[in-house]
């Protein structure tokens, strides 16, 4: 199952590298865990027919998937990465088995994950990402029933928008503060924020026009399960307490890029202050510290749909021209549009950075919070151990188990590099990235050995 | 533990025409959705307690990242509820307490 390209993630970015990739003449193997290409934004687009109250926005996503459908591409779903080997390729998993990809050229384009809203509370059932409600509305035609939507972001007023559209509008809208007065001189001063803008304004209107109660500057957030298995969600704005109840408590605080395959590859990382997140550091065309190892997309740095089709793009002509497809004057001709687009993608990200970043009590959360959900250690003990020693994340790990479990400190590293800078009073950008080793998902041994000898290790 | 689901159906939604056991109890599915989504539909409960303390959980995620829907599927521990399709006849036991990931069926 040779490939002159394999990409990694069937969102956007994937999606559009692919079809360039392949028009250029390169054969493309494309590997998503997913069942149906489409990614984050797009999930499960090809299948849902009349699913109007998702918006125009999600239905734009079906002409990326028909995209694939070229000779030159091989679409592997429910294909899991676990490992990219430097000299075998890319290794996945499917139904308990592993094969591997040889590539000449890489490009990852695994996305995002939301970024982790620890408080007291945050682990009972009851209790959701808002993305993740989302995917179920997009997979399943569920909606949340009797929910509340909390924290800040702009995903955050879209999926309200979409459950009222849904006939299910949240029962209220707690948000955490927001900067958007001290953000404004980060507007654009060209209009090419102006859409993406005006959509958010139209969604904040129909979240208005709906009546839903909005909290704002919401703090000191707990959550309770109430005894006939309701949640209660405790919650302060200024001097006020509030204590509201509901069936289903979501919470959004924006996305981070999922780094566990670039950084297991030991590809530099950089931290990016204005996202609070590592990403892997990357030339303008997406090629990473390895040259033939490519990132692009939300993977590399939070940018939003439009901008990882376009990374996605200029990826894959930079990847023709190393593999001696496209001179350069070809691929900087056909970058010149792609990096407009790029560029009027990206031009509300640095309001939106500032206007919606974290506050700190998630980041480093009240004491009883569970932060490493996998292993149960709380903030207080993080805390205690930081203060005696552990000032790192590997020494967190020796001594508290952090980031020990199956998802391999995904929900909780944000949360415990947050509590040691607290403690240790060191800027978070010096305490990270964490070291991922593979497998970056959990395969068995018996399924490690079955795929023969490995090369030796180079880590 | 068989709280009401915390859901309901979006306007239009297909029928639930799929029927898995939930530790020996049907539940409905719907072609093309997670078994986690079918879990979440039929109860608003936990669908796991975790090793080290016991606590109930249930589906958080739902695309990957968190591991919190690990259930048993047709004697395989430890498999991600939401990232595998239902299937008709699939055999799901919420896994209650300890079980290490590498477990053999
Ligand atoms: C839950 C969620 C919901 C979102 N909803 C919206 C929305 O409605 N509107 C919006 O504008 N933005 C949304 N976003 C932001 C969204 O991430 C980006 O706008 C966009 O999807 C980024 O595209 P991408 O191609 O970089 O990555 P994605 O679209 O995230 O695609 C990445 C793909 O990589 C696959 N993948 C990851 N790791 C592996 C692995 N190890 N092996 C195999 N496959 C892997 C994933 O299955 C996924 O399909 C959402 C983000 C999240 C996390």
């Amino acid at each position: 199952m040779s490939a002159d390209l394999v990409i990694i993630g069937a969102g956007p970015a994937g999606m559009a590298a692919a079809r360039v990739a392949a028009e250029g003449g390169l054969s493309v193997t494309l590997l998503d865990e997913q069942e149906r290409a489409g990614g984050q934004i797009y999930r499960n687009v090809g299948a849902v027919a009349g699913r109007g109250w998702l918006g125009a926005d999600y239905a734009r996503g079906g002409a990326l998937v028909q995209g694939l459908d070229h000779p030159g591409i091989t679409h592997q779903p429910r294909a899991t990465v676990w490992r990219i080997d430097a000299r075998r390729g890319v290794i996945w998993s499917r139904d308990g088995q592993s094969h591997v990809s040889p590539a000449a050229h890489v490009l990852i384009a695994t996305g995002a994950q939301e970024r982790p809203v620890p408080f007291p509370g945050w682990t009972l059932p009851g209790l959701m990402p808002a993305g993740a409600a989302q995917i179920l509305m997009k997979q399943s035609g569920m909606v949340p029933d009797e929910a509340i939507l909390s924290g800040a972001g702009p995903l955050l007023y879209l999926v309200a928008a979409q459950m009222i559209a849904a006939g299910a509008p949240p029962v209220a809208l707690v948000e955490t503060p927001t900067a958007i007065t001290h953000a404004l001189p980060k507007l654009p001063r060209a209009l090419f924020g102006l859409p993406t803008l005006i959509k958010g304004l139209g969604l904040i209107a129909r979240i208005r026009a709906a009546g839903i109660p909005w909290y704002r500057g919401a703090a000191d957030f707990r959550a309770e399960t109430t005894e006939d298995g309701r949640i209660r969600f405790d919650f302060t704005t200024g001097k006020q307490s509030h204590s509201l109840t509901c069936d289903l408590l979501l919470t959004h605080l924006g996305v981070i890029p999922q780094s566990h395959l670039t950084r297991s590859m030991g590809l530099a990382h950089e931290y990016d202050a204005e996202q609070g997140a590592w990403r892997p550091t990357l030339d303008p065309w997406g090629q990473s510290s390895e040259p033939h190892v490519f990132v692009a997309g939300d993977g590399g740095g939070i940018g939003g749909a439009e901008a990882a089709r376009a990374k996605g793009a200029l990826a894959a002509l930079a990847i023709l021209h190393q593999a001696g497809k496209l001179d350069a004057a070809g691929r900087d001709r056909r970058a010149a549009p792609l990096r407009r687009a790029l560029s009027r993608a990206l031009s509300l990200r640095p309001f939106l950075d500032a206007a919606y970043s974290v506050p700190s009590a998630f980041l480093a959360p009240p004491d009883e919070t569970i932060v490493c959900r996998c292993e149960e250690v709380t903030a207080g003990s993080i805390r205690k151990a930081a203060c005696t020693g552990a000032e790192g994340l590997r020494l967190m790990r020796t001594s508290l188990r952090t980031g020990m479990g199956p998802c391999q400190g995904r929900m909780c590293e944000t949360t415990v590099i947050g509590l040691i800078a607290e403690a240790t009073d060191r800027p978070a950008s010096t305490l990270g990235p964490g070291r991922i080793r593979t497998p970056v998902k959990p395969v068995t041994l018996a399924e490690i050995a079955a795929l023969g000898p490995q090369p030796e290790e180079t880590t | 533990m068989n709280a009401a689901s915390r859901f309901r159906d979006a306007p239009g939604a297909a029928p639930r025409s799929l029927r898995l056991m939930l530790d020996g109890v049907p539940v409905l599915a719907r072609p093309g959705e997670s078994v986690a989504a079918a879990l979440l539909a039929h109860s608003g409960g936990a669908t796991r307690q975790t090793p080290v303390t016991g606590a109930g959980r249930a589906p958080y995620c739902m695309m990957g990242v968190c591991f919190d829907c690990l259930v048993t599927i047709d004697g395989h521990p430890n498999v991600q509820a939401c990232m595998v399709s239902a299937r008709e006849g699939m055999v799901i036991q919420r896994q209650i307490g300890a079980r290490r990931l590498g477990d053999q069926p």
